[in-house]
């Protein structure tokens, strides 16, 4: 008995291996063979070829759609980031109660499920919606169509991805040492100057890792596009969705999936070298 | 003539507690004034009413004979180094050091050279591209000093700025920061709760308890002439013992603990009245038989701490403990346990009222 706990003790990293065995075993069978099969049929269907990359990375409506996720990702993080900059500030300047509401608020459509709350977008903006209800009965007589356009995907991608941003910034500013702000206060800063030299380099941080959060993620936002944009403005996850559901091309679908993982990857290693992965959780 | 700094009738007071209550000091210019007092004591609440971060319930505060009261903290030209140093992260020593230029808008390499001479003036020539985590503590305290002091600040002040270092250390930047700051002239107010860093450094100490001005004085008088019993017991190691004066002229007392006393005459006494006679410990000697023309008191030693070049030797008589300090090559003699006299010249024996 004594022996065999002097022999643990003597290997003790082999405990945390142990404990991480099942999940090991979760993703080996749930994630990494399925990813390998992609791999496997983006190289093989509907034979042994390279047609399909070529497909996807020549072929003008695949360019589009690539061009066009891009600038979505963008923009929706960049909505995410004007939105969430000023929120999380006003959450650390509130009273602790305040904070905690805001951030209830904030968090409550991480409790919705994704269905719901895309269904609701689509009944608030809906053209007998009680938006377009509203400005009909303020007298304008052919309010725009905000269903199925840029801006309602983008305004239901921000409010799902907001929180990601608004939680990243808040927990960077929330560890600023108020002596830092009462420094550069006591050496001559305030307002504007006091903001672009100290707070805002202070939080960048935040920034940068709310911004690859809510990036990434968007790069594969598949029902939200789907559901409430525009059918000319298609983004990857949906066009892989039509070549498998529709034309059953599941090389092309395995392609461009592989190209969207690849460059997903390219975007996290550069912001590894840049600032540490680890730093992306908290 | 007007001082440089003048607080008049300042007063501190959150909701029901009073942090500090109709404080009126001043600091001439060029002076190093020391804030001393335990944590709590309103020191510090002092200082960040002179910083502007705090705003003072009653009173003014005056710089060269101007209200600064009503100004923000970033329009009083006051430098102020921080117990953590409050160093910008992400910008480099120089960076740093070059930040409040930027802020007056000087040029960039005017300012710059600027910030360098000022390193090179805290003894951190090669150190201006580091940024603050690659350096010691006790660099970046330097980096903090220049940055407080490189805009030609009317004042300095320092908030418990050697806390975080260790003890050679800390010695170092006391005499560092002395050096400094009379190079520049720079008026300067230094807040600390260790009496022995306000002895070395201060032309003026002010000694704080509970949101009050117990004293101010020169080091020298808080030492040897306390004016409260505070200050005695706060300032430096004391025997501090509760009498009755007798014969104010003659300076005679009568103290319950130790019988009759005599003590350096005050005109200040009355006959009758209360007071606590302060005993330093290092005025006490210790020997075998009673001393001649010499207050003698009969103790058993209880404990020696032993320093090396000195002792402190504690022991009691029939009603209380003393204290004394001994010099190490007399202790040897001495073991616990032992029986010995402690005596004490009169002039060493300081009357505090009440």
């Amino acid at each position: 008995m004594q022996a065999t706990i002097a022999k643990l003790a003597e290997r003790p990293n082999l405990w945390p291996w142990l404990l991480l065995t099942p999940l090991a075993i979760y993703l080996a069978v749930f994630f990494l063979v399925p990813l390998a099969n992609v791999v496997f049929m983006s190289f093989t269907e509907p034979r042994l070829t390279l047609a399909n990359y070529e497909r996807v990375l020549t072929g003008a409506l695949y360019q589009r759609v690539f061009v066009n996720t891009f600038a979505t990702a963008a923009l929706v993080t960049a909505v995410c980031l004007l939105v969430g900059y000023p929120l999380a500030f006003l959450m650390t300047r509130s009273s602790p109660r305040t904070a905690m509401l805001i951030l209830t608020l904030v968090t409550m459509s991480f409790w919705t499920s994704f269905l719901v709350r895309t269904y609701a977008w689509m009944v608030l903006l809906g053209d007998s919606g009680p938006i377009i209800g509203f400005l009909k009965a303020i007298g304008i007589e052919q309010p725009p169509h905000l269903l199925f356009t840029r801006f309602s995907s983008t305004l239901a991608m921000v409010h799902i991805l907001a929180p990601y941003m608004i939680m990243n910034i808040y927990s960077v500013m929330r560890k600023i040492d108020p002596v830092l702000i009462r420094s550069a206060q006591s050496l001559g800063a305030r307002g504007a100057a006091l903001f672009r030299h100290v707070y805002l380099p202070l939080t960048a941080p935040g920034i940068a890792n709310g911004s690859v959060l809510v990036f990434v993620i968007c790069l594969g936002f598949y029902v939200t596009p789907v559901l409430l944009g525009s059918p000319r403005e298609q983004m990857i996850a949906g066009l892989i969705g039509t070549e498998i559901e529709e034309f059953l091309a599941f090389g092309r679908g395995s392609a461009m999936a592989i190209i969207l993982l690849l460059i997903t990857l390219v975007i996290l290693t550069i912001y590894h070298r840049r600032f540490g992965l680890d730093k992306l959780w908290g | 003539m007007t001082s440089y700094l003048r607080l008049t009738d300042v007063s501190k007071i959150y909701g029901t507690v009073t942090a500090l209550s109709k404080i009126d000091l001043t600091a001439e210019k060029g002076e190093f004034v020391t804030f001393l007092g335990p944590s709590g004591s309103g020191k510090t609440t002092t200082l960040m009413i002179v910083a502007g971060f705090e705003k003072a319930t009653t009173g003014d505060v005056m710089i060269d004979g101007r209200s600064i009261s009503a100004m923000a903290p970033h329009e009083r030209n006051i430098g102020i180094v921080f117990q953590n140093y409050g160093l910008f992260p992400h910008k480099t020593a120089r960076e740093n050091v070059y930040f409040p230029l930027q802020m007056r808008g000087q040029a960039k390499a005017q300012g710059l050279r600027k910030a360098a001479e000022m390193l090179d003036l805290v003894g951190l020539k090669d150190l201006g591209d580091r940024y603050p985590k690659e350096m010691s503590g006790g660099q970046q305290q330097r980096v903090a000093l220049a940055r407080a002091l490189v805009f030609e600040p009317s004042l300095l002040l320092l908030d418990e700025p050697l806390g975080a270092l260790d003890k050679n250390l800390r010695e170092q930047m006391q005499i560092e920061i002395k050096r400094i700051q009379r190079a520049l002239g720079v008026t300067t107010v230094f807040v600390t709760h260790d009496q022995s860093e306000a002895m070395s450094m201060s032309d003026r100490i002010v000694v704080f308890d509970k949101g009050r001005i117990e004293q101010a004085a020169t080091p020298l008088d808080i030492y040897h002439r306390p004016q409260t019993k505070f200050v005695a017991g706060f300032v430096g190691e004391s025997n501090l013992v509760e009498a009755t004066v007798t014969d104010a002229a003659a300076g005679k007392a009568d103290a319950a603990e130790l019988g009759q006393c005599d003590y350096k005459p005050d005109a200040a006494l009355k006959n009758g009245q209360a007071v606590t006679l302060l005993i330093r410990p290092e005025h006490i000697k210790l020997s075998r038989q009673p001393l001649e023309g010499r207050k003698n008191v009969r103790i058993k030693v209880d404990t020696i701490v032993n320093y090396g070049d000195n002792a402190l030797l504690m022991g009691h008589t029939e009603k209380r403990t003393l204290r004394c300090r001994v010099l190490g090559a007399d202790i040897v003699i001495i073991k616990e346990g032992d029986e010995c006299h402690l005596s004490w010249l009169p002039d060493a024996v300081v009357p505090i009222a009440g």
